[in-house]
């Protein structure tokens, strides 16, 4: 199989800041807010560097979205930055009537998503922000693997003229996407091609996935596994691609099965090429506080459950 | 060339039958606010605004509005029809199939003069204050204008932005509150009494005018004018409008029961007789 190699951990929200930090060199029109978490977004440098296009809001995170709104009425580009958990559930009804139904072009940048925001526990933890997001008309959802591809991801969006929300983490992780690797919303990536069964996965899972098709290959299973950056407009053609191939799928996400990547491939299955499908996810809970090795480990989100559920979903061919 | 107090009180009259036939045609919607804010809504764009021909969303180089209460759309579409943003023949599709002129106003349709959605109530202010500092990033001198229900301010988000706004001195933002008293309930007073609004928005380093007739066009317009004077010295203006829901329509008036309710056949023709035709009926 394919070898992709970690040039060295990183983690993805920094990929974030690094993004918007070129984007404020790049695009003038590209202004960035914040809810009091600056730090935790990398968001340093863009205000460094631009402090007129940057608004500090304040613990005021449904104001964030309102003025984010309005500054694109004025022809700018607003990325908010706070948790993924104050981005999304916090300030569902503003998004949903002063970005989405008025059609405005914000990027809803959100760190700290799922499991692995680790300590601070289940207040914080959101599982629940994919389906969220992807519930709403004309909403784009990407949630990113890398350093490398969140940094392309957050380039891309500010070309792309639309409300996006782009999802990523707190953790270090391994950064193996080639830094030149173009970023395509909605265009699904095939990691390592194969033929006994396709992983479907997003965010941090991805690495796992990898890691999961070594260890298949050496059992004599051949994986294919998807990158999917893009969870809503999702790549039918890619997922159904390579369902003919394998015949079977696993879908793996640090999000709850219930409205999460899982549903969405179920639901190209189930109108185009119905096939057994196994899910990695959380089982429909909250999370609670540890390490985010333990609480991918206690919660089935790594390698080994993957591996499992792959074995499983090939018997049900 | 502005028009006379003569011309907006004829104007105003006919924005009164628009939206009572409006109601009255589908047997829904919000007359008594409605009613209540038609000298404002005709005082700001047919007198006080500086506005560009057509419609361009990014409003830049002219004066935009955003209206936060968005139930009260029957005397929004009325105005902005007559004031030349789209036929006033399509003000006889308000809330049926297929319409721009949705229950509340959205940009979804692409209704000119509709800058964003408003109906889910709180969240208007903070986008007026948005399109504010976009001016300001741009360069651009005039105003945003923004239309707030007074029982509206029992949402949160809004003391969001009425603390965010003076504290970032978004002084270009002049906002109004509707102190009709009422709300669905009853009287603000009863359903959550909010004490003095001209205390809190001191409190919150405003500026604070007040218009005790808010149903007389020369005073909202004078009203108006202070508050565009006041503009440019870092704070935020907020002109409280006293206003008396139904107005112009004796047996509205005094009472929270038209807030959502139409007028029956009858009531109509009653409260017609009362407001006799001007610029002509769409």
């Amino acid at each position: 199989m394919k070898k992709y190699t970690n040039t060295g951990s990183k983690d993805t929200r920094s990929g974030f800041g690094a993004g918007l930090t070129e984007l404020g060199q790049k695009n003038e029109n590209v202004v960035a807010l914040c809810a009091d978490l600056i730090g935790s977004l990398k968001m340093d440098d863009f205000k460094k560097n631009h402090p007129e296009r940057f608004f500090q809001i304040g613990i005021a995170e449904a104001n964030m979205i309102g003025i984010a709104a309005g500054l694109t009425i004025g022809g700018k580009i607003p990325f908010t930055g706070t948790f993924a958990n104050f981005s999304t559930g916090r300030v569902y009804d503003q998004i949903r009537q002063s970005v989405a139904y008025s059609e405005k072009n914000v990027k809803i940048c959100a760190s700290h998503a799922g499991l692995t925001l680790g300590e601070d526990g289940a207040t914080h933890q959101i599982l629940e922000d994919i389906g969220l997001m992807k519930m709403l008309p004309g909403m784009t959802v990407i949630n990113t693997c890398d350093y490398n591809q969140t940094k392309a991801a957050t380039l891309a969006i500010a070309d792309y003229n639309g409300p996006v929300y782009l999802r990523f983490g707190r953790p270090v992780v391994p950064n193996f996407m080639p830094a030149d690797e173009p970023f395509v919303i909605g265009k699904a990536i095939v990691l390592n091609e194969g033929t006994d069964v396709t992983i479907v996965a997003t965010g941090h899972l991805v690495w796992e996935a990898l890691e999961a098709a070594e260890a298949l290959e050496a059992k004599g299973i051949s994986a294919e596994v998807i990158n999917i950056h893009t969870i809503k407009p999702l790549d039918e053609e890619a997922i159904l691609k390579s369902v003919a191939k394998t015949g079977c799928i696993v879908t793996a996400e640090e999000h709850n099965f219930l409205g999460g990547l899982g549903e969405s491939v179920s639901r190209v299955l189930a109108l185009n090429n119905p096939l057994p499908q196994e899910f990695v996810a959380v089982n429909d809970t909250f999370g609670e506080s540890g390490t985010p090795e333990e609480l991918m480990e206690k919660y089935g989100l790594n390698a080994k459950s993957i591996i499992e559920k792959a074995e499983k979903v090939i018997s049900r061919k | 060339m502005k028009p006379t107090t003569q011309q907006l009180t004829d104007f105003t009259t006919q924005v009164r039958r628009d939206i009572l036939r409006m109601v009255h045609a589908v047997n829904s919607g919000h007359p008594g606010g409605s009613l209540g804010c038609a000298e404002f809504l005709v005082a700001l764009y047919q007198s006080v605004m500086e506005r560009k021909e057509g419609f361009e969303m990014d409003g830049k180089d002219e004066d935009i509005f955003f209206l936060s209460n968005g139930h009260i759309s029957p005397v929004f579409y009325s105005v902005l029809a007559r004031s030349g943003y789209f036929p006033v023949s399509e003000l006889a599709t308000f809330r049926k199939i297929n319409t721009r002129l949705q229950g509340h106003p959205t940009t979804h349709d692409h209704l000119p003069g509709v800058r964003m959605a408003s109906g889910s109530l709180g969240q208007g202010l903070s986008v007026a204050i948005g399109a504010a500092q976009a001016k300001k990033l741009n360069k651009d001198n005039k105003f945003v204008f923004a239309l707030l229900g007074d029982g509206e301010l029992q949402e949160g988000q809004n003391w969001e932005a009425i603390m965010y706004a003076s504290a970032k001195k978004v002084d270009n933002l002049i906002a109004a509150i509707d102190l009709n008293g009422k709300q669905i309930d009853g009287s603000t007073d009863e359903v959550l009494p909010m004490g003095s609004l001209k205390a809190k928005f001191e409190a919150f380093g405003w500026n604070v005018l007040e218009v005790k007739e808010g149903n007389n066009l020369e005073a909202i317009i004078a009203g108006l004018n202070e508050a565009k004077s006041l503009s440019g010295k870092e704070k935020p203006t907020v002109i409280l409008l006293y206003t008396e829901m139904g107005n112009g329509v004796d047996f509205m008036m005094h009472t929270h029961a038209w807030h959502g309710k139409a007028p029956n056949n009858e009531q109509l023709e009653n409260a017609l007789a009362q407001n006799p035709e001007t610029l002509g009926d769409y």
